[in-house]
């Protein structure tokens, strides 16, 4: 193999699965495809197993504009987990809700490799090619089921507000490329460090920021989640909670650290300010929910909050457990809205409240096992949840941001309250109706396991792969 | 010869102007064409400056935008007439009920 | 001579984009959006970008609008827009909130960049011709070869998608 190819293995085992079912999907059987959600994964994991392989190693590709270091490949692994659990939870999910069809899964492929071209790009415009190709991917699929209009609605609402920030964005890439003459982080790097501080930067910067806002979800710019994350199929939910929020928080973070490390103190203040809005909206609103999605979409905004905490305080310590979390976070929302999507009541899916009442006398499993991914959301010990907390507002701490760390354990006791209000429903309330689900299929439970394995995995022995993580930021940070 | 500063601030112009397009307007087609006009914006700002750096490069970047607002084109379209189809009526407010 | 050319073209383009904005029929606002598409092409002509120039009214004004023009005609029978606006108050916000951006945004162009006279990196000076085909094309398949391709996946997902979307059932 040509070693200048090396630093593009993940992408091309990606890219390479989504043309092989691009092509098996011409072939027959044609009114089944759940092989295809087979050769997706197998794909998937391979490129989650190449990636673990790389791991140490570093080189850059095509002058620079694309690079391998553990940054890139730590968040290739959140990427792989997240969209191997998705398509696990996928087929069966398809299939009984008639949208089984193989452009879902290529489409999920090629977001999977925008996403994991974002963790690796160095250079502003693969950024903004691969932010479109991972969310072009997702508008299509946040509408994947025909004939429904909820469905259809989410899809033009992300897609609208999805691209009003790529307008943002650009234009910030263009004020950037005014002020320093190139669009490759290092080079912009350079300027920043030898210029003064150009404020046409700092807009390009602000416009940046904005952009990626919409993408991570923060407030101001998350008034798209609650509907998109409600109407969208809740498996492709489950990836747009989990993939394209670890993949937009890789490219801000090597944007902000490696690139805008000069600007730091301008850039912190305004995350201070982003994060603690973030967590308090996402919370407050997420109480008054009574549709489980929309309550999960409010929290995964409130978890973004958290997020920026770490961005906020830095260094190693902080970044590092941003990308921590990050896995967590992958793990225990697939989780969550992998139970969600496995429950059904008459011919619907079971997403309000009421639904979940008593469900621990019908599912126990199923019940215990949504506990456990809400529990592991609330940060209680053992799960991972809590272990990513600490690191998070640990790292606040040790870098002054008492108040802020603060704020985050006041958010995280309100949140507890409609996680818990949840657990209430299903385990003291009586069965209502007869919401009664297919047994879970084996794909299903497999991706429920591995989730479940993950919270305890990194809830018991986080710190292994804490300092796998801080290893990952390393390369940001010199 | 015309200073390049002209050009950014007609660029700023548009880009505002496309802004607030998006956030007045409620047919979705129009709000998408505002977003179009951003785009275009920032496109002439990036070839402004290029132009001042006397470096092609950014004409690059402009092609390699076109073509992402072609394929977003393609795409919001069909997203746009999937929702027509099911319902007679198009317009941003009344899609769902933004509630909290 | 080029400075009254710019002017007009200038005045041209603010004007159509504002149309777009103001007038309530979406195919009138189509219409002034091709104006101003073609507007900015003639500034990339006077900014020796003849590539780009020719590229935006082939795929700009030629095959997009083509496909908006398309959309507003199957889609949308006679105006839009009629009736109470249910967001009125909060709509009038974004005309305070545009004055700023835009008043941002100009400072910071006339404060710094060009008083400041050097980039950073200051690229070769180019040959003549620099916007020609030649140029942009020696740029793109080899020092941006890689987005080039990146934007051929691009595509690829762009064609997958469509095609999830209209597909009728098969059978």
């Amino acid at each position: 193999m040509d070693a200048a190819l090396i630093p593009l293995l993940p992408l091309l085992v990606v890219g390479g699965t989504a043309l092989l079912v691009i092509v098996l999907d011409l072939l027959p059987p044609r009114d089944r495809k759940g092989h295809l959600g087979v050769v997706a994964l197998a794909g998937v994991v391979m490129a989650l197993l190449v990636s673990l392989g790389l791991w140490g190693r570093e080189g850059r590709a095509f002058r620079g504009m694309v690079v391998l270091d553990n940054f890139a490949l730590f968040l290739d692994v959140v990427i792989c987990y997240a969209a191997a659990l998705v398509l696990l939870l996928s087929t069966d999910y398809l299939r009984r809700n008639d949208g089984e069809r193989g452009e879902y899964y290529i489409l999920v492929l090629l977001s999977t490799l925008g996403m994991v071209l974002m963790a690796a790009a160095a250079d502003l415009i693969v950024i903004f090619l691969a932010l479109e190709l991972m969310s072009l991917s997702l508008y299509v699929l946040a509408g994947f089921f025909r004939g429904r209009l909820a469905a259809a609605e989410a899809s033009m609402k992300y897609f609208l507000l999805g691209a009003f920030a790529t307008g943002f964005f650009i234009y910030g890439i263009a004020l950037i490329y005014g002020a320093t003459g190139s669009t490759a982080l290092d080079r912009i790097a350079a300027a920043t460090r030898a210029g003064t501080r150009d404020p046409l930067l700092l807009v390009g910067l602000g416009l940046l920021l904005v952009g990626f806002g919409f993408k991570i979800s923060s407030v101001p710019f998350h008034m798209w989640v609650p509907d998109v994350y409600e109407g969208a199929p809740t498996s492709v939910t489950a990836f747009i909670a989990t993939g394209s929020k670890a993949a937009g928080f890789a490219a801000l973070l090597r944007v902000l650290l490696s690139t805008f490390k000069v600007s730091q103190p301008d850039w912190t203040v305004l995350l201070w300010v982003v994060a603690v809005l973030t967590m308090t909206v996402g919370n407050v609103v997420a109480i008054a929910q009574s549709n489980l999605k929309r309550m999960l979409a409010y929290s995964s905004v409130a978890h973004v909050g958290y997020m920026l905490i770490g961005v906020v305080a830095g260094g190693a310590l902080g970044a590092g457990s941003v990308l921590f979390y990050l896995l967590v976070y992958t793990f225990t929302t697939a989780g969550a809205f992998g139970v969600i999507l496995l429950l059904e009541r008459g011919r619907r899916e079971a997403v309000d409240l009421d639904d979940y009442a008593g469900l621990a006398g019908r599912h126990p499993v199923l019940a215990l096992t949504l506990a456990l991914f809400l529990l592991s959301l609330i940060g209680m010990p053992p799960t991972a949840g809590f272990a990513g907390k600490f690191y998070l507002f640990g790292a606040a701490v040790r870098s002054g941001y008492i108040w802020l760390a603060v704020i985050a354990v006041l958010n995280s006791a309100v949140a507890a309250y409609y996680y818990l209000r949840v657990v209430v429903y299903m385990y003291m309330r009586d069965t209502e109706g007869l919401p009664t689900g297919p047994a879970p299929s084996f794909a299903g439970r497999l991706a429920l396991a591995i989730a479940l394995w993950g919270i305890f995995q990194l809830g018991l022995l986080p710190a292994p792969v804490l300092d796998l993580a801080q290893a990952a930021v390393a390369p940001l940070l010199r | 010869m015309v200073p390049e500063s002209y050009y950014t601030a007609l660029s700023a112009i548009l880009f505002t102007i496309g802004v607030v397009g998006v956030l007045v307007r409620r047919n979705p087609l129009v709000i998408f064409m505002s977003i179009e006009l951003m785009l275009n914006a920032a496109n002439l700002a990036l070839v402004a400056f290029g132009h001042r750096f006397g470096a092609a490069d950014a004409q690059v970047l402009a092609f390699f935008v076109m073509t992402v607002a072609a394929a977003e084109v393609a795409v919001g379209l069909a997203i746009i007439v999937t929702i027509f189809r099911l319902r007679r009526r198009l317009s941003v407010d009344e899609l769902s009920i933004m509630r909290w | 001579m080029n400075l009254v050319v710019f002017f007009v073209v200038a005045v041209v383009a603010v004007a159509s984009a504002l149309a777009l904005v103001l007038r309530r029929n979406p195919i009138h606002g189509a219409l002034f959006l091709v104006v101003n598409l073609g507007c900015v092409a003639v500034l990339y002509l006077l900014l020796s970008a003849e590539f780009l120039a020719l590229a935006q009214v082939i795929i700009y004004a030629g095959a997009i609008m083509v496909l908006f023009v398309f959309a507003i005609m199957v889609l949308i029978p006679g105006k839009e827009e009629t009736g109470p606006d249910p967001l009125r108050p909060q709509r009038l916000l974004a005309l305070p909130l545009g004055a700023v951006l835009l008043l941002e945004i100009a400072l910071i162009l006339k404060s710094s960049v060009f008083q400041a006279a050097q980039p950073v990196a200051p690229p070769p000076a180019l040959p003549a011709g620099a916007g020609g085909i030649e140029t942009v094309g020696r740029l793109l398949l080899r020092d941006y070869l890689f987005p080039f391709e990146v934007t051929s996946v691009l595509l690829l997902a762009a064609l997958v998608g469509v095609l999830a979307l209209a597909k009728r059932k098969a059978g």
